[in-house]
């Protein structure tokens, strides 16, 4: 897929706040970096995150979703991460269907003491994102009305 | 239950092959409860219309509702200003829903986006089955509550046959045979007795073999005109 060089993917996460989000903030506060273009949601648990909400972003023109849960086993709320991890899987399947590349769409596991690996994960989660380039839906999007393009670009 | 599952995207975007705004009507009954056809189904099924399309650079205008029950008129009646603005309604609801959009909406083309399946119920989270093929004669009573017209294979009267296998059907060895799930089922009741008489074949004229059928209340029906 072509790729314009200032490129900069926008990847929506929803990290659990029992776990992701505070390894996030951890990631932060031991001055370990991820990138910038992860934008966290704050979720009480992964189990709370629809399908649909992942099918939205990327129709809203996010350029890929994350969902960040606890550890299998280690839920806060038993088993809100495995549901979240069928989801994701289903919303993958769904994608193809679409045309939409699966990878655009991954869930990972980390606990709240796990700041290192949650920048690892997302900077994985924003190369692959960069590697397989724009959504298509925001670049068709921008083709079909200028217009909103400018605005999103704007914003 | 009716019970049915989306058809694939694919199959539904080349039936909108010539349309430019579509409506898509979920159905809040039967088809919300087995997750192919509520309000949750209808907004992603509509997700994925206006994406897939946007990406094969289509322009097609997808926007979406949901009624309670697509199959009773009255339901719909709401939908009739707003229907006149699309080219065509996708519809969620089961075969039933589908046919009673085009009779109260004749100049629309009715899509419909789910293959109905049968009627039966959830046995677990995420699977459902097989419980009932409407015969028109039930004869659960006489079989412990054990239905061997949906749930043997053969539909026999007089079972189980040599194709029961360690209590499954030979057909597939995840399905139970239903003669066993009667023979157990009746001894559990005492009455093993009951099934060393012979049925008799059945009388399929209250199934589909008597045609289209119909059900007439009289008790339930409007007072006639002149009555009134």
């Amino acid at each position: 897929m072509t790729q314009t060089p200032e490129f900069e993917p926008q990847i929506v996460a929803f990290c659990c706040l029992h776990c992701a989000y505070a390894a996030a903030d951890l990631a932060g506060g031991s001055r370990c970096g991820y990138p910038p273009s992860i934008k966290i949601i704050a979720v009480p648990c992964t189990g709370r995150v629809d399908s649909l909400h992942l099918v939205k972003a990327l129709e809203d023109g996010a350029d890929g979703v994350m969902v960040a849960g606890c550890l299998p086993g280690r839920c806060h709320f038993q088993t809100g991460n495995l549901y979240a991890n069928q989801r994701v899987e289903h919303v993958r399947s769904l994608l193809k269907e679409i045309g939409l590349e699966a990878d655009r769409v991954r869930m990972i596991n980390v606990s709240a003491g796990m700041g290192v690996q949650f920048a690892e994960r997302a900077k994985e989660m924003a190369e692959t994102i960069t590697a397989l380039g724009p959504n298509p839906l925001r670049v068709r999007k921008a083709q079909v009305a200028p217009t909103d393009a400018a605005m999103e670009e704007t914003n | 239950m009716i019970v049915a599952e989306r058809k694939p995207l694919e199959a539904i975007v080349e039936m909108l092959k010539n349309d430019r705004k579509v409506l898509a009507v979920g159905c809040g009954t039967c088809v919300a409860v087995c997750f192919a056809g509520g309000k949750k189904e209808v907004e992603m099924l509509a997700s994925s219309l206006r994406m897939t399309t946007r990406l094969k650079g289509e322009k097609l205008e997808v926007d979406e509702t949901s009624v309670q029950r697509q199959c009773e008129v009255e339901y719909l009646e709401a939908l009739d200003e707003r229907v006149k603005d699309y080219d065509a309604i996708v519809s969620l609801g089961c075969g039933v829903g589908v046919q009673f959009l085009a009779e109260r909406f004749p100049d629309k083309r009715i899509i419909p986006a789910l293959d109905t399946k049968f009627m039966g119920g959830p046995t677990e989270a995420g699977v459902w089955e097989e419980r009932c093929q409407g015969c028109g004669s039930c004869m659960l009573g006489e079989t412990g509550g054990v239905c061997p017209i949906s749930r043997c294979a053969k539909q026999l009267m007089n079972g189980p046959c040599g194709g029961s296998k360690h209590g499954h059907c030979e057909i597939d060895e995840n399905i139970p045979c239903a003669w066993q799930l009667i023979w157990e089922r009746m001894d559990k009741l005492g009455r093993i007795d009951e099934l060393m008489e012979i049925s008799s074949p059945k009388d399929w004229s209250t199934g589909r073999d008597g045609g289209p059928r119909r059900v007439v209340r009289d008790d339930l029906r409007l007072p006639e005109d002149e009555d009134i």
